[in-house]
């Protein structure tokens, strides 16, 4: 006999499939007339839903302890739902589009079922759940990659796309089946016990391919070959949607499998191929995004530069390093979703994207350059914008680690934010002191794409100011310290 | 003879290295989805086979690989989709024409 008060340990999964039923029936249902305000009926009913999942919920494991429900899991999920609720928003009017309108149900249903497979791998306590989770969040993707029926690079995207989530889900299983025969379980907890103390060749090897499985996913150098063109042929909505919120529901599961799984590993296996890891990809994220003319895929590599931050706090293995990751990932949804919105809103009504087209935008659309203006200040970590509070925490966490080469690191961070800065600047140059003759005509936003910008940029004002949000997520990863404890 | 728990492995890496190669070096995307097939399958093996002789007594690895090939299943089945989509707009299959997003 199944114990069903266990459903109640979840409940921001059962409310999201709620949402994802209510979607779908009126997707399926309602004459037609009434479709095309199903975008606004999904926003208002996803808002309502992110508004609930604020309530606390119960700590403690479910299903034979395959789930857990904690307040760090609780504070990620309520984070990432934020971000999909602006993702949703700066979508409306694109949905509403002549060659989208057809299938803008599907739209909605794939994108809150992505959301529910990185819950179940945020919240997974066994491999087995966590690749179910893994596969659900990354296959719909490539779906909504392919979404332009019309666009050939939309369907090139795609393809690309699906054949990296493959190869790398291949790799992470063929890990996954390494330290299964080395311990016997699928449970974190039982192989963390099985593998303690053991540094043999399978237990690297294992260790390699499950980073590289999931580091496809994060795009970490050397896997984020497919990353800019993925970015550049999906439709923005997509776009925005993969570079914040998949990479950070990959970022608190990976740190979470890393440190509960493999924590006796630490410092002989895994903090040296993170540490290569993270120079690398904050170095030639950097180096290649100066290059770059499309926004799409100067954004592409800016995001790829930015999960090496990330990974700064995965790499710290303590609490304040895993507080400051969470923290960061909210402050890059803001700010990241800040520049897409803008792309996405001059996409639509022009279909320019590259970095001369920008040229003047300040003379005729001065809020939209003004939002893309603190998007780039944030994501470059210019005081006192959100980003710079999340850079310092993340920099700070890391250097509690304590050993000198951490603190290599960090330099070798720092010095690359500078780098970064020249060029998030050369957007804004572009838009407030070049002069072009054919500037972007003065745009009509629709004002969901208004609200979802004012939301973000008044995100990327005041979550660094506000000091308690830090505090907030700070005392919920308190809560859950005892997993640091097995660190060696 | 008996058969050891290694002349199971050693075939399944095998079968991972040809897909590994596969992937890399074939230019049609059919093929492509092919070696990605066996590269998932070989996994399937190894799960199985530590199963059978490691840990004769549970069953977690022969659920796993179950899981695994219902997985597998659903990415080729979109994976496939998406190359019938590349074929109608782009008259190809072969990767060297699906250049068009690049540096």
């Amino acid at each position: 006999m199944m114990d069903y008060s266990q459903f109640l340990l979840m409940p921001q999964e059962i409310g999201l499939l709620l949402v994802f039923l209510l979607v779908f029936i009126y997707d399926t249902f309602m004459p037609e007339r009434t479709q095309r305000h199903m975008p606004i009926f999904t926003v208002i009913l996803f808002a309502l839903y992110t508004i609930y999942c604020f309530c606390p919920v119960v700590s403690g494991e479910a299903f034979g302890g395959m789930f857990e429900s904690n307040p760090a899991t609780w504070v990620m999920k309520n984070i990432l739902n934020v971000g999909v609720l602006l993702v949703l928003l700066q979508a409306v009017k694109w949905t509403n589009s002549d060659f989208v309108s057809v299938r803008r149900g599907e739209f909605y249903e794939l994108i809150l079922l992505t959301l529910f497979g990185m819950f179940l791998m945020i919240s997974s306590r066994h491999f087995l759940l966590f690749v179910i989770g893994l596969e659900t969040a990354s296959l719909p993707i490539a779906a909504l990659a392919a979404f332009e029926k019309r666009h050939y690079e939309s369907h090139e995207a795609a393809a690309k796309y699906i054949f990296t989530a493959i190869f790398s889900s291949a790799i992470f299983l063929l890990g996954i089946s390494f330290v299964y025969g080395m311990s016997g379980t699928l449970y974190f907890r039982d192989i963390a016990t099985a593998v303690l103390g053991n540094h043999s060749a399978l237990l690297i090897a294992a260790l390699a391919f499950v980073i590289a499985g999931v580091g496809f996913k994060l795009s970490l150098v050397p896997f984020h070959l497919w990353t800019a063109d993925v970015y550049q042929g999906a439709p923005t909505a997509v776009t925005s949607y993969l570079s914040v919120i998949s990479k950070g529901a990959a970022a608190f599961s990976f740190l979470v499998i890393l440190v509960q799984v493999f924590g006796s590993a630490y410092s002989q296996v895994w903090e040296w191929m993170l540490y290569a890891l993270i120079v690398l990809t904050i170095t030639l994220g950097n180096l290649f995004a100066m290059r770059q003319r499309n926004l799409k895929r100067f954004l592409a590599f800016s995001s790829i530069s930015q999960a090496g931050y990330i990974m700064l706090g995965v790499i710290a293995v303590n609490v304040m390093g895993m507080s400051s990751m969470i923290y960061y990932v909210l402050v890059y949804i803001f700010s990241n979703l800040a520049a897409f919105g803008v792309i996405a809103a001059i996409e639509r009504q022009t279909g320019r994207v590259t970095m001369d087209d920008y040229n003047g935008l300040f003379k005729t659309n001065p809020w939209l350059a003004f939002t893309m203006m603190l998007a780039m200040f944030s994501l470059g970590g210019i005081p006192p914008f959100a980003g710079f509070f999340s850079k310092f925490f993340i920099f700070v966490g890391a250097c509690n680690q304590g050993s000198v080469a951490i603190y290599v690191l960090v330099l070798i961070a720092l010095v690359n934010t500078i780098i970064s800065l020249y060029y998030y600047l050369l957007v804004v140059k572009a838009m407030f002191l070049r002069q072009d003759d054919c500037v972007i005509p003065t745009i009509q936003s629709h004002w969901t794409e208004r609200l979802g910008l004012i939301l973000c940029v008044l995100g990327v004002i005041f979550i660094g100011l506000v000091s308690c949000i830090y505090t907030a997520i700070n005392g919920s990863v308190d809560a859950i310290n005892s997993m640091f404890a097995a660190i060696q | 003879m008996d058969l050891t728990l290694f002349m199971y492995l050693i075939p399944s890496l095998i079968m991972f290295g040809c897909g590994v190669y596969g992937f890399i070096t074939r230019k049609n995307m059919i093929a492509i989805m092919i070696s990605l097939e066996l590269m998932l399958n070989s996994v399937d093996i190894n799960f199985v086979v530590f199963n059978r002789y490691l840990f004769p007594g549970q069953m977690d690895g022969m659920f796993f690989s179950l899981f695994a090939i219902a997985i597998a299943a659903a990415e080729t089945a979109l994976a496939l989709a998406i190359i019938i989509n590349v074929f109608r707009i782009a008259k190809n299959v072969d990767i060297n024409q699906i250049t068009k997003l690049k540096f």
